[in-house]
């Protein structure tokens, strides 16, 4: 059976009608799996995903309430998971068991979510296209060829197939939001610290958000409500109390504030791109909103930073990767992992720690302060996701500083810490399109409630 | 800008070939190239951003909890002793 045509509401009403069981659209799904020739998956979990949806059904027939109760969603691979393989898609850990799981996946767990299976990503989580994989790349589904964005790749083609219903992904610098825009779903970055990063296999700690990607914002919106939350084993999760995110889906957009940065509408903007933005923010005005052209002055100077900060974390976060406790040896690392610790190493090395990190973190708070400014005057801000369409694969993989400049429009927001909304804006060429809401720290309802407004034009 | 790979890979713990070492050399000059730009940036009297949230000092109970027992702790490791990591000799 096809559940394309099925929302999460639609699953849980066909279950409580018994028009399919979980344990079905389980095995529905994991034989859709089996069936893809994307490469969206580096494990199955099969037995386990069977065994819980029968338990989930028992449930259901109980009159047990859950908002996940037998809903399959999958995970990148990056996700410890007690008792199955968690590879980060290297070799490095090809034979890694976790002796425990993240809380973000027990959350969902206990909300009644089916894990299907483990996704297919970046290596480390490292690059925009998803093909730094040690599993070999993903493929877009939407043109033969072409990448589907990253790192999160196979997270996003999952749920942009109807392989699962939802899909837990990582975003240090857009690696969310720009597979959600390259594969038409939505993705959300969080506020750093929303989410617990516990047990997720660390990039680059103070960048690092733990978000998903849904079919629509209403179910972006539900499941961010079971994940959000404080973590005593992450210190940097947020002890501010978790909105009632679904409550800001029908309010209107009327007189809300939109800022439009002139700085992401400039020159290496695809000009398609740029007009498919420009309606829907002209869409947006007719509803009552107020587009204002705002500046983040320090936007290119961002990305730069981005560049230093985020190997030198890295390059220490994958110090521990010496093959005495877990894993296989250093020599096991692909190129991209070997650059960025490399890089990491070198800008934080003695003699140049003051003029590499140092510098990066002081433009860091200039990058926060451009948005600080910004949301005095506007309440949300508007921008693409992606200067481009997505790509041929293996177009940029030999060109690792074209690579990195695909995540221009994205890494700015980790760097600031603010949440960013990815949402479908259309086609160009038969490729989609995604369009990135931006708010300031905890406003993820904002931005729920002008995505939705996205959605429905 | 010209970076020491050999030197740059032996503090990363790396085994890099000198072919390799060559390919990584033109591709982390242009990388530093691009994020020196930064230079043009005035900073002065500028503070530094480690954490964005500006939490600090976040601290928990002094409790103890359960913890992953010493056959779970070894149960991915390739080279343990007597319940414990088995390493190569140090000094």
């Amino acid at each position: 059976m096809n559940y394309s045509a099925y929302s999460i509401k639609d699953l849980r009403k066909g279950f409580k009608k018994k028009q399919f069981s979980s344990e079905q659209v389980v095995k529905d799904c994991i034989n859709d799996i089996k069936d893809d020739k994307l490469n969206a998956f580096i494990t199955i979990c099969e037995d386990e995903a069977i065994s819980k949806a029968k338990e989930a059904d028992k449930k259901i027939n109980e009159g047990i309430e859950l908002p996940l109760l037998g809903v399959p969603i999958s995970l990148k691979d990056i996700y410890l998971t007690k008792g199955i393989k968690t590879t980060a898609a290297s070799k490095v850990l090809n034979n890694y068991i976790p002796q425990y799981s993240a809380p973000a996946v027990e959350k969902l767990e206990e909300s009644g979510a089916i894990i299907i299976g483990k996704t297919n990503c970046d290596a480390w989580a490292h690059g925009s296209s998803g093909e730094n994989s040690d599993f070999g790349p993903t493929e877009n589904p939407y043109l033969e060829g072409y990448v589907p964005g990253g790192s999160s790749s196979g997270s996003a083609v999952s749920v942009a197939k109807n392989l699962c219903f939802a899909s837990m992904g990582t975003d240090t610098g857009g690696s969310i939001r720009l597979p959600a825009s390259f594969c038409n779903v939505v993705g959300l970055k969080p506020t750093y610290g929303r989410v617990s990063r516990y047990g997720v296999i660390s990039m680059a700690s103070s960048l690092d958000s733990i978000g998903h990607f849904t079919k629509n914002v209403e179910e972006s919106a539900l499941i961010l409500s079971i994940t959000a939350g404080n973590d005593p084993k992450d210190g940097t999760t947020l002890s501010e109390k978790v909105d009632d995110y679904e409550s800001y889906l029908k309010k209107d957009i009327k007189e809300l504030r939109v800022g439009m940065p002139k700085e992401y509408f400039s020159d290496g903007l695809d000009i398609r791109i740029k007009n498919l933005i420009e309606q829907k923010l002209r869409d947006l005005e007719k509803l009552g909103a107020k587009i204002e052209i705002i500046s983040l002055p320090n936007t290119e100077h961002g990305t730069e930073c981005y560049y230093i900060i985020q190997p030198a974390e890295v390059s220490s976060n994958l110090g521990r990767y010496d093959e005495i406790r877990y894993g296989n040896g250093r020599e096991n690392f692909g190129d991209e992992a070997k650059r960025r610790i490399m890089l990491g190493t070198y800008v934080l090395s003695s003699g140049y720690y003051d003029a590499y990190y140092k510098k990066a973190m002081q433009v860091r708070t200039l990058v926060k302060k451009d948005f600080d400014e910004a949301f005095k005057k506007v309440d949300v801000i508007i921008t693409p996701v992606s200067p481009t369409l997505p790509w041929k694969i293996g177009e940029k993989v030999n060109d690792p500083m074209a690579m990195y400049l695909s995540d221009v429009y994205t890494v700015n927001i980790n760097m600031a810490g603010i949440p960013g909304l990815s949402v479908p804006a259309g086609f160009v060429d038969g490729l989609p399109v995604g369009l990135q809401i931006l708010g300031p720290h905890f406003s993820e309802g904002k931005l729920f409630q002008v995505g939705q407004a996205v959605e429905n034009l | 800008m010209k970076i020491n790979i050999k030197h740059i890979a032996k503090l990363a713990n790396l085994h890099i070939s000198d072919e390799e070492g060559k390919k990584f050399e033109k591709q982390l000059s242009e990388i530093l190239n691009y994020v020196n730009q930064l230079n043009s940036v005035d900073t002065k009297n500028v503070e530094i951003t480690s954490q964005i949230t500006d939490l600090e000092n976040v601290t928990r109970e002094d409790k103890t909890s359960p913890s992953l027992s010493q056959e779970e702790a070894l149960s991915n490791t390739k080279s343990k002793h007597n319940g414990l990591f088995k390493v190569k000799k140090v000094l």
